[in-house]
Order: C-alpha cells, then sequence, then structure tokens
C-alpha cells in the first residue's frame, strides 16, 4: 500500500478495493481526500495514507433532471433524477459523491446536516467495472 | 508584506463593439467578431486605422470542440487583415475573453505595446444543446464531473449551502431572475429582451391559439413556481435561473493612457484589475464564497485604491442566479448573507443604489462563453460614456463602474473597475 503514489488513480484503485483512502502531510498534517502530492497547507511533499471512516453529514446537495450522457446510460433523467452532494467527513474533508436513499424527486425535503455514511456502487463489467462512491443517510 | 500592485503605466478604452447575441445557425465565429470589430472601429470618436493595431488577445472557450477547430489566433488575424501582428487566443472558460483583456492591459502597461485589440467569441448554436452541456462541463473540475455533477448542479449545491447558512430560499432567487429580465428589453443586444411577465403573456397567447386551458399565474414568482413554466435543471436551479446557449463575439480597443485623447475626448480608464483562481467543490474550506472573486477584487480594489462602495454600479457573473448573489457579497457590495435581501428590497435594480447587471445580465442578454468577459466591459464602458440609451443607470456624476467575470464553476475569476476621469 505505501508503495501507491498519492494520486487520483491510487485513490480509484483503493476505492475498488472499497477503501476511501487520502493523503496526510507528515509535516503539518494536513489531510487530503483525494490524496494530494503536494501538501495545500505548507507545500511540504512527504506524505503517508490514511483511511476515511466514511461517516460525515450532508454539507450541500443537488437533485440532477438534466443528466448528462454518462448519467442518462443508468436511466437518470427528467422523470428519474438523481442526487449529488458536498459530505463533510467527521475527519474534516470534504468529499464530492453521490447521495442514495433520498427522494431525488423532492429535493425541498432533504436536509443539509443530514449525517450519511459510505457505501459503495458498483458499475459496469470486467476492465469496465467502476466503482463509485456514494452517501446515504 | 504583500505589495501593492501597479500598473507602470495606464490604460484606456477608447472603443468597442458586440454583436447582437442569440442562436445564428447559419454564421460563424469570424462573421461575429467582424460585426464586433466593425461596431469597435466606427465607435472610435476620433477614428483609427487598424494597420496601428500592435497586437490582438482573444478569449475563446471551445471552439475546438463547439466547431472542431482549435489555433484562432491566425484565423482572426487573417479576417481583420492585421497579419503579421502578434494574436493570443487566451483560455479561462466562461472568463477567456476577460483574461485577453487583463493580457492587453498588460502588454500596454508594460510599454510593449502602444495599441491593443481584445475581445472573444463562441459560437455555442452548431451543437445539440446535450451536445453544449457535455462541452461546458470540460470546464467543471474533473472530480465533480466524475461524481455526476453537472454544471448548473454545481451551482445548485452552492445554493443550498448558501440557504442553510443564511435561511435564504428558492423564492429569493426569482428576485435576481425577475430583476435581471426587467432590464432585458432595454438592451437592444438582448438575447431574450422580454420581462417575466412578458413571457407569461407569451405563454398564455399561445394556450389561446392552440386552444388549450390558459394557465392563471397570479404574478411572476407564481409563474417561476410553476414546474410546468420553469420546469427543474438541477435543484434548486431551474430554468429562469440558468443563462441561455448563445453565439456571438466582443471586443474593445485598448490604448496607452498617454495617447488616448488620440482617439476620443471621453476615454475610459482602467482603474484596477484582478484575477484569481479557485479550488473545486471538495476542497473549498466555504462553499458560499468564491475564493477567487474575492482574490480578484482585493487586487483589484487595492491597484485602484478604490472600495466596493465606491463602485457606482457593475456587471456580475450570473450563469446562474444563486451566483449572483454570491458574487455580490464577495464583491464587498454587500455583507455576507445579506445580497439576497438586498435584491428583495431593489437594491440591485436599474434605477437602486447599486444597479446590477444593467445589460440584463448572462441571464438575458445571452452568454456566448468566450466573448462574455469583454462584452461585460463593453456594457460598462457604453454605461461610463453615457451612451446606454433606456438602460441608461440614471445617476449624476457616473464615474466609476465594474465588471465580474467567472470562468468554469469558480476556477477562474476577474473583477475589472473602469473609470472616468
Ligand atoms: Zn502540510
Amino acid at each position: 500500500m505505501e508503495e501507491r503514489p498519492f494520486n487520483d488513480t491510487s485513490y480509484e484503485q483503493f476505492l475498488k478495493e472499497l477503501r476511501i483512502m487520502g493523503s496526510k502531510c507528515k509535516k503539518c498534517g494536513a489531510l487530503a481526500l483525494p490524496p494530494r502530492p503536494i501538501c495545500i497547507s505548507c507545500f511540504g511533499g512527504e506524505m503517508e495514507w490514511v483511511e476515511f471512516k466514511g461517516r460525515g453529514r450532508l454539507a450541500a446537495f443537488t437533485s440532477i433532471t438534466v443528466a448528462p450522457p454518462y448519467m442518462a446510460k443508468e436511466g437518470f433523467g427528467r422523470n428519474n433524477p438523481y442526487v449529488v452532494g458536498v459530505v463533510e467527513l467527521d475527519e474534516g474533508v470534504k468529499t464530492v459523491a453521490r447521495i442514495i436513499g433520498v427522494d431525488a424527486k423532492n429535493p425541498s425535503q432533504i436536509k443539509v446536516g443530514t449525517p450519511l455514511e459510505a457505501e459503495f456502487l458498483e458499475r459496469g463489467d470486467g476492465p469496465e467495472k467502476k466503482t463509485i462512491l456514494a452517501f446515504k443517510p | 508584506m504583500p505589495k501593492r500592485r501597479k500598473l507602470s503605466r495606464g490604460v484606456a478604452v477608447v472603443g468597442g463593439g458586440l454583436t447582437k447575441l442569440g442562436l445564428f445557425k447559419d454564421r460563424n465565429c469570424k462573421d461575429f467578431f467582424a460585426e464586433a470589430f466593425a461596431e469597435m472601429v466606427g465607435s472610435v470618436d476620433k477614428g483609427f486605422d487598424p494597420k496601428e493595431i500592435d497586437a490582438v488577445y482573444i478569449g475563446n472557450f471551445s471552439n475546438d470542440f463547439f466547431v472542431n477547430q482549435a489555433h484562432w489566433g491566425p484565423i482572426i488575424a487573417d479576417l481583420l487583415g492585421v497579419v503579421p501582428k502578434p494574436v493570443t487566443r487566451t483560455e479561462g472558460a466562461c472568463a477567456s475573453s476577460a483574461l485577453a483583456f487583463r493580457e492587453g492591459v498588460l502588454a500596454i502597461a508594460s510599454g510593449l505595446y502602444d495599441i491593443v485589440l481584445v475581445g472573444g467569441f463562441e459560437q455555442m448554436s452548431k451543437r445539440t444543446t446535450e451536445e453544449v452541456a457535455e462541452g461546458l462541463a470540460m470546464a467543471a473540475s474533473p472530480y465533480e464531473v466524475a461524481a455526476g455533477y453537472t454544471f448548473p448542479g454545481v451551482f445548485g449545491a452552492m445554493a443550498t449551502a448558501y440557504f442553510a447558512k443564511y435561511g435564504a430560499t428558492r423564492e429569493d432567487l426569482f428576485n435576481v431572475t425577475i430583476k435581471s429580465h426587467n432590464n432585458a428589453p432595454l438592451n437592444p443586444k438582448a438575447q431574450f429582451p422580454m420581462t417575466i411577465r412578458d413571457f407569461m403573456n407569451a405563454r398564455i397567447d399561445r394556450c389561446r391559439k392552440k386552444g388549450e386551458p390558459v394557465p392563471e399565474w397570479k404574478d411572476e414568482k407564481d409563474f417561476l413556481r410553476d414546474p410546468g413554466a420553469n420546469p427543474p435543471v438541477a435543484w434548486p436551479m431551474h430554468l429562469f435561473d440558468c443563462c441561455p446557449i448563445s453565439d456571438g463575439a466582443s471586443c474593445l480597443l485598448l490604448v496607452a493612457e498617454e495617447i488616448a485623447r488620440n482617439f476620443t475626448d471621453d476615454p475610459i480608464y482602467v482603474a484596477g484589475l484582478g484575477q484569481g483562481s479557485g479550488y473545486s467543490l471538495h476542497a473549498k474550506k466555504d462553499l458560499t464564497t468564491y475564493e477567487a472573486t474575492k482574490y480578484a477584487a482585493k487586487e483589484a480594489y487595492e491597484m485602484s485604491g478604490l472600495t466596493p462602495k465606491d463602485i457606482q454600479f457593475s456587471e456580475v457573473h450570473d450563469c446562474f442566479s444563486i451566483a449572483e448573489i454570491v458574487h455580490m457579497e464577495d464583491l464587498g457590495f454587500f455583507k455576507p448573507g445579506e445580497a439576497y435581501k438586498a435584491v428583495a428590497e431593489g437594491l440591485s435594480r436599474l434605477d437602486g443604489p447599486m444597479p446590477i447587471n444593467t445589460s440584463g445580465g448572462l441571464k438575458t442578454k445571452g452568454h456566448p462563453v468566450g466573448a462574455t468577459g469583454v462584452a461585460q466591459l463593453y456594457e460598462v464602458w457604453v454605461q461610463l460614456r453615457g451612451k446606454a440609451g433606456r438602460r441608461q443607470v440614471p445617476k449624476p456624476n457616473l464615474r466609476i463602474g465594474a465588471a465580474h467575470n467567472l470562468g468554469g464553476t469558480g476556477g477562474t475569476c476577474t473583477f475589472t473597475i473602469l473609470e472616468r476621469r
């Protein structure tokens, strides 16, 4: 694990292993998710891996009715909106992710501040297989 | 100690041009830019010979994708006949031509050039709406797109964070839309020169003609509340929260301060300008501000020695209604959490104390991405010269106006203050 570079590719590989992995700056302790090769707090370049528990609260969200092609392929659109959000994790960093288990057709009822936990969604098969980070109440 | 940034030499705007904005499938970027350029040449009070242009900076976001053609510098050089003068393209998504303006100012301030043409263009109507959405998403952050965000979705998410923090609601965004559409019919170049009332009446007429039941709305807000009239796009962003897809071009002629009066007796000077960058959603410390805007504004205020109170009117990047509100706060016009109340009180109306988007804004005037930054500055220039006709800001001694331009989902922002001395 320690051998992997602190970048987006490693982040995605870890997601496939159902782990939310980010970086921690050895110099100042700043956390980053996805991992960063350069610390944006102190510009340090020495990192270590840190695993996030996958618990947090909803900081912002949207329910999307006009879906881009790659989401339309999953069946989302005008009659089947989906929710994406910004989740503030207990560790203090934010991540953008799909929000499931909420009523996308009644977004006015979705509340910022709702406690959430991570769930891994798998889409596609074989080499096309992707693991998507989602959160649910 | 941060040093105060100053231009080494003053720069003035002495001419400008802007096409009518809209969807023009039978014309192309060269046609648009030629139209804007012709207006600009005619606008220079004492005349000017295009041969004198030292350099050109043009903003364009995505002609590579929208019309399958890159390398627009020489195409524009050829069009204008300025070969072999240098023509440089700048790209900063929706702020592309504000970057062209800034590069032009810096080139003159450095002493390298005396006369510089800046502008921008975009042609979006050659593509389907879905393709345009895909093209625009290229300007969002890769993390946002991977999570399933669309462009309106990112602004929608910021709106929910703003609502939660300050107690604003979707109804407060309606005030922005209604205000901008009230300015639209006063701008002959606007893509949608209609008030919300006009939209309501048009719809009622259409229903009558078709023999369909005629909708009854109490008022403009009632119309905007109706999902049949104003369908959702990305909660809480609905159709009337979003700017349209547009074609168009804009340009301004910049010259060194000491020669400005050779071109006009009424030059408009660059008082200050700034540019900033911003993180994407997940890395933002605060989801209810744009750090890029704040930085750009700080730079521009420091350079000019002015404060937000000195700005008499401003164009503010309103790609989505919530963006106008957040930026009014980031630019210092109103305190955090106060801008939505200010809009409700009418303070940002054309006849209010702080007119915002006298042009009708991107929402009604149109948003040909690469042309927008300079199109906003064109509006400020026209207003400061007192030539805005029916939408002229009704203030005595109109002297200082500004334009704020945002690229992508907030990754690039500029703020420019123009001044009539
Ligand atoms: Zn650090």
